[in-house]
C-alpha cells in the first residue's frame, strides 16, 4: 500500500511530519544573506570582481561534480545541496578583488578537493574549506593575495570596462602601481595608530576602503548576518562570542595604550571580523554543536583574531583563527555535552530524594 | 496549591493542525456489526479469554481476565455473540496477527448489571484501585500502561502531587481537548478519585495554552475544589511526555531509571481520568474511547466516540472517506504514532487518533549528509547529542551509543523533526534501543544459565559430600582421604 513505503527505501517510522528546514534551504538562505555585500563588492570593484565570483563558484561546482562522479555518487543531488556554490562564493568574497583568474580557480578547486571531498564530502571535513584555500593561497602566492586595489566604483572614471575587466582577471595587463593601497588593517598593528578618527570608521562601516572583495561593507554584512541569526540559520552564540571577545580585548588594550592599540570599533569594523563572525565561523560543519561549545569556539576565534592582528606575522588573522578553532571543535564537542535529564553532569542518576529543583538545563 | 512553571530543555513547536477537528463536538460512531477485540491492548501480559466461541455476552461483560501483575482485563464493547477467538491483524506496523476475540453485535447494546457505589468518594484507596483494575483501564494517552498498577504505587510511595496530563502535545490530535470541553465535570471527578487512590495531597490538570476552551471548562469545573489546580502550560512538544511534564509542573526531574512515584509524583492522562470516573462512579468498564480521525486526506475530520474493536475502515468511512490516497496512515499522532498495515485493524484502548497524512503534510524529502548543525542537540528534550549517537549507531557501535546515553532517548522524534538533512534519527535510535535491550536480555539469560549451572555443580558436590559423609566409616583415616 502507498502508505507503507518511502521513496528512498527507508521504512516509514515516526516522526511522520517534518519541520521546514533542509540543507539546500539553509545554503540558499546564507547565499541570499550574502547577496547585498556581494553586490556592493561588485559595484565597488567593478567587472574584475564579478569575473572572480563567477570563476570561483563555477570552479567549486566543477570540482564538486568531478569528485562526486569519481566517488560514484549522485552528482546532481550533491550539487543541489548548494554547499559548493556557497564555498565558491565565500572564497571569492575574501580574495583581493582584482586577483587573476587562476587564483580563484585554483583556490576553489583546492577548497573543494582538499578541503572537503578528500574527507568524504559535505559534513565530513574538519576544517573550513574556503578558509583552508585562502590560507593555502596566501602562503603560496603572497604577492597576488595582498594586491589590494583602491575602490573604483562602477561607472566611476577609474572603473574598468567589461573588456578591460577581462584583461585584468585573465592577466593580460599588470596592475598599475597607483591602483593598489594598504587595507584598513595595516595600521591596526602600526605604531602610528592613526585610524581612530571617526571619518575612517565611517568609511570602514560603509566599505569605501581597499580590502577583500566582499568583506568591505561592515554594515551590509552585519545586516545579512543579523537576518540569518534572526532566521535561526546561524546560532547567535558564535557571532556574539567572536565580536564580543574581540571588542573586549581591543577595549582593554586600547585603554591601556591608545597609541599602540587600535580602538575596538576599528577592530570590529575593519577587515573580515563581521564576515567571519556571521558567515565563515558559523559554517556548522566545523563548529561545535552545543550552545556552550559555540561560545567557547567563538571566544577562541575572537582571541586568536586579536592576537594575530596585533602581534602576528599577518595583518588579518581570521582564516588562521577559524582553522585553529575548527581543529579544536572535536575536542570541544567531546567535553562540552548537555546534562542529560534525570542525571548529574557526570551522567550518574540524580539522587531520588533530591527535591531541589534544577534551575536550568545545560 | 500554587504551582510555578518551569521550562524543560529542547522540544519543538510543530504546526498543531488541531483546528480541523477541535471545533466539532464528539460524534458517536454507529455501532459496527463486528468488533475485533485483541487480548493485548496494554503493556504487560495479554489477557486470558473467559468466554467461548458462540457464547452470548452483554455489554461490559468480562471477555478476558488479566493475568500476571502487569496486565488488564478486556470487556465486551457491546452485547452480542462471540463468533471467533483467533488471530487477527494487529494495529501495528508489522501487521502480525494477535489473538483477538471477534464479537458479532446484536444491536441491542444491553449492559451487564453494574454495581456503582453509593458515594465513590467514600471508597478506600484500595477499593478505588480494585475497581480501576477490574474495569480494564490503561493509560489512554497512548502508553497503555495498566492504570491500576500506577495507582497501586501510591501504597508503596508517598505521592504528594498528582499531575493530570491534558497537554495533548501531538499535532492533529484533539480527542483530549474535546473530552475536557464536553466532559469537564467527569474528568474532574476522575482526577479526585485518582487523588484519593494515590493519597495525593495536591492535584493539577496541566493543559497546553493552545486549548483555551478546555482550560476554561476545567477551571469552571474545578472552581469548587481547591485541591485541584488547573494549570496553563506552554504548547511545546513533548509537553505530554511524563518526564517533561513533571519537570514543567514541579521543577523536579525524575532520576534516571526511577519512577515518577519515587519523587512523589504520579502522572495520568485526562482520558484515563474520565475512564476512572466512569468505572468508579458508574461501575462501567472501559469499552469505548474518543478517537481523532484527522489529517489532510480525511474528507470530514472530527472526533468520534468509538467502541473498542471497531475496524479503522468504519471510522474512515463515517468521516467521509479519503479525499486522496493517504501518503501515511497512522495510529496516534504524527510525532510518535505508528503506520497502520491496513484499514481492517481495530481501534484499541491506546488509539488516540487515526491520522491520514497527505504527502504535502509529511514534508518528506530524501536523506542528505549530516552537516553537524546541532539542531538536534538544541531540540533534544533529554540533553542527548543525537548526531553523535547516529554516527555510532550507523557504524554498528551500539555499545558506544549506549555509553552516550542511548537508553535515555524518549523516541519523541524532535531530533528527526528538525533535522535539515532529513535523517531518520528516531528510527535509528529505536533500532539501537531494541538492540541494547536484546543484548541486555541475552546477557541476563547467559548470567541466569551460568548461575543455574554453578548451582547444579554445587548441589552435585554437596550431594556427593553428603553421601560420602553418610557412608559407614570403616576407619578414621579413610574418611580423611575422602575429603
Amino acid at each position: 500500500m502507498s502508505w507503507s513505503s518511502r521513496a528512498d527505501g527507508v521504512p516509514p517510522s515516526a516522526p511522520h511530519v517534518h519541520g521546514s528546514a533542509s540543507v539546500p534551504h539553509t545554503m540558499r538562505t546564507v547565499i541570499l544573506a550574502l547577496s547585498p555585500a556581494t553586490l556592493f563588492g561588485v559595484w565597488l570593484f567593478g567587472w574584475p570582481a564579478a569575473n572572480l565570483i563567477v570563476l570561483s563558484v563555477l570552479a567549486a561546482m566543477l570540482a564538486e561534480a568531478a569528485c562526486t562522479a569519481l566517488a560514484g555518487r549522485a552528482v546532481r543531488a550533491t550539487l543541489s545541496d548548494g554547499s559548493a556554490v556557497l564555498t565558491g562564493l565565500i572564497l571569492a568574497l575574501c580574495l583581493p578583488p582584482w586577483a587573476p583568474w587562476w587564483i580563484a580557480v585554483a583556490g576553489a578547486a583546492f577548497a573543494i578537493v582538499v578541503g572537503k571531498q578528500v574527507f568524504g564530502g559535505l559534513g565530513q571535513n574538519v576544517l573550513n574549506p574556503a578558509m583552508l584555500a585562502r590560507v593555502a593561497l596566501l602562503l603560496s602566492f603572497p604577492v597576488e593575495m595582498t594586491a589590494w586595489v583602491v575602490p573604483q566604483p562602477w561607472l566611476a572614471a577609474g572603473s574598468p570596462g567589461f573588456v578591460e575587466g577581462l584583461a585584468i582577471t585573465f592577466g593580460a595587463v599588470p596592475l598599475a602601481d597607483g591602483v593598489t593601497g594598504a587595507t584598513a588593517l595595516a595600521p591596526l598593528r602600526g605604531a602610528d595608530g592613526g585610524v581612530s578618527e571617526p571619518g575612517s570608521v565611517v568609511a570602514l562601516a560603509l566599505g569605501m576602503v581597499p580590502g577583500s572583495l566582499g568583506e568591505s561593507s561592515a554594515l551590509l554584512l552585519l545586516a545579512g548576518g543579523l537576518w540569518l541569526t534572526a532566521r535561526r540559520i546561524v546560532p547567535w552564540q558564535i557571532p556574539l562570542a567572536i565580536l564580543g571577545t574581540l571588542a573586549l580585548l581591543a577595549t582593554v588594550f586600547h585603554l591601556a595604550d591608545a597609541q599602540r592599540f587600535a580602538s575596538p570599533l576599528v577592530h570590529v569594523m575593519a577587515g573580515s571580523a563581521i564576515f567571519c563572525a556571521f558567515f565563515i565561523a558559523t559554517d556548522p560543519v566545523g563548529a561545535p554543536v552545543t550552545a556552550t561549545g559555540r561560545l567557547i569556539f567563538g571566544a577562541g576565534i575572537g582571541m586568536l583574531v586579536f592576537a594575530i592582528r596585533t602581534w602576528g606575522g599577518y595583518p588579518e588573522g581570521v582564516a588562521f583563527a577559524v582553522l585553529l578553532m575548527n581543529a579544536a571543535t572535536p575536542l570541544i564537542d567531546q567535553y562540552v555535552r548537555p546534562r542529560r535529564y534525570g542525571r548529574t553532569r557526570s551522567g550518574a542518576p540524580l539522587p531520588a530524594g533530591a527535591a531541589a529543583s534544577e534551575k536550568r538545563d545545560g | 496549591m500554587k504551582f510555578r512553571l518551569f521550562r524543560f530543555r529542547g522540544g519543538v513547536e510543530p504546526a498543531s493542525h488541531k483546528a480541523a477537528t477541535n471545533c466539532h463536538p464528539i460524534a458517536r460512531l454507529p455501532l459496527p456489526k463486528r468488533l475485533y477485540i485483541p487480548l493485548q491492548q496494554h503493556i504487560g501480559e495479554p489477557a486470558e479469554p473467559e468466554v467461548e466461541v458462540g457464547q452470548r455476552v452483554l455489554k461490559g461483560q468480562l471477555l478476558a481476565r488479566h493475568q500476571g501483575s502487569v496486565s488488564a482485563p478486556v470487556h465486551a464493547p457491546t452485547s452480542g455473540v462471540v463468533s471467533a477467538i483467533g488471530d487477527h491483524r494487529a494495529p501495528h506496523p508489522s501487521g502480525l496477527p494477535v489473538t483477538t476475540i471477534t464479537l458479532e453485535s446484536d444491536g441491542e447494546e444491553r449492559w451487564i448489571p453494574t454495581d456503582p457505589p453509593a458515594d465513590p468518594h467514600a471508597l478506600t484507596p484500595a477499593e478505588i484501585t480494585a475497581r480501576v483494575k477490574a474495569a480494564g483501564i490503561v493509560g489512554l494517552g497512548g502508553a497503555t500502561f495498566p492504570a491500576a498498577v500506577k495507582l497501586d504505587v501510591g501504597a508503596r510511595h508517598r505521592i504528594d502531587t498528582l499531575i493530570i496530563n491534558g497537554g495533548e502535545c501531538e499535532p492533529y490530535l484533539s480527542c483530549d481537548d474535546r473530552l475536557m470541553r464536553e466532559g469537564a465535570g467527569y474528568v474532574l471527578d476522575g482526577v479526585r478519585l485518582i487523588a484519593i487512590a494515590l493519597g495525593a495531597k495536591a492535584s493539577c490538570v496541566a493543559i497546553e495554552d493552545n486549548k483555551p476552551e478546555a482550560l476554561a471548562a476545567l477551571q469552571a469545573a474545578a472552581a469548587d475544589h481547591p485541591d485541584v489546580t488547573v494549570l496553563r502550560v506552554p504548547s511545546r512538544y513533548p509537553m505530554g511526555s511524563e518526564k517533561q511534564l513533571v519537570k514543567t509542573v514541579t521543577g523536579r526531574e525524575i532520576p534516571a531509571g526511577k519512577l515518577a512515584a519515587e519523587i512523589g509524583v504520579s502522572v495520568h492522562n485526562v482520558g484515563t481520568a474520565l475512564a476512572v470516573c466512569r468505572a468508579v462512579r458508574f461501575g462501567k468498564p472501559l469499552v469505548s474511547r474518543v478517537v481523532t480521525v484527522g489529517g489532510g486526506a480525511i474528507r470530514n475530520p472530527r472526533n468520534l466516540v468509538v467502541p473498542i474493536g471497531t475496524p479503522v475502515a468504519d471510522l474512515v468511512a463515517f468521516c467521509g472517506g479519503f479525499t486522496q490516497t493517504p501518503h501515511r496512515l497512522l495510529m496516534g499522532g504524527p510525532m510518535m504514532g505508528q503506520i497502520l498495515p491496513g484499514l481492517d485493524v481495530p481501534v484499541v484502548k491506546g488509539t488516540s487518533g487515526i491520522i491520514a497524512l497527505t504527502a504535502a503534510e509529511a514534508h518528506e524529502a530524501s536523506q542528505r549528509a549530516c552537516i553537524h548543525c546541532g539542531r538536534c542537540v538544541d531540540a533534544c528534550p533529554v540533553g542527548l547529542v543525537p548526531l553523535d549517537l547516529a554516527a555510532r549507531v550507523r557504524a554498528g557501535r551500539i555499545d558506544d551509543a549506549a555509553e552516550l546515553g542511548m537508553g535515555d532517548c524518549l523516541s519523541c522524534g524532535c531530533c528527526a523533526y528538525v533535522c535539515p538533512a532529513h535523517l531518520p534519527l528516531a528510527h535509528w535510535f529505536n533500532y539501537a534501543k531494541g538492540e541494547i535491550n536484546a543484548r541486555r536480555e541475552a546477557q541476563r539469560k547467559a548470567d541466569a544459565t551460568r548461575a543455574l549451572a554453578e548451582a547444579r555443580q554445587r548441589r552435585l558436590a554437596e550431594q556427593a559430600a553428603a553421601k560420602a559423609a553418610s557412608r559407614p566409616r570403616p576407619a578414621a583415616t579413610s574418611t580423611e582421604n575422602d575429603r
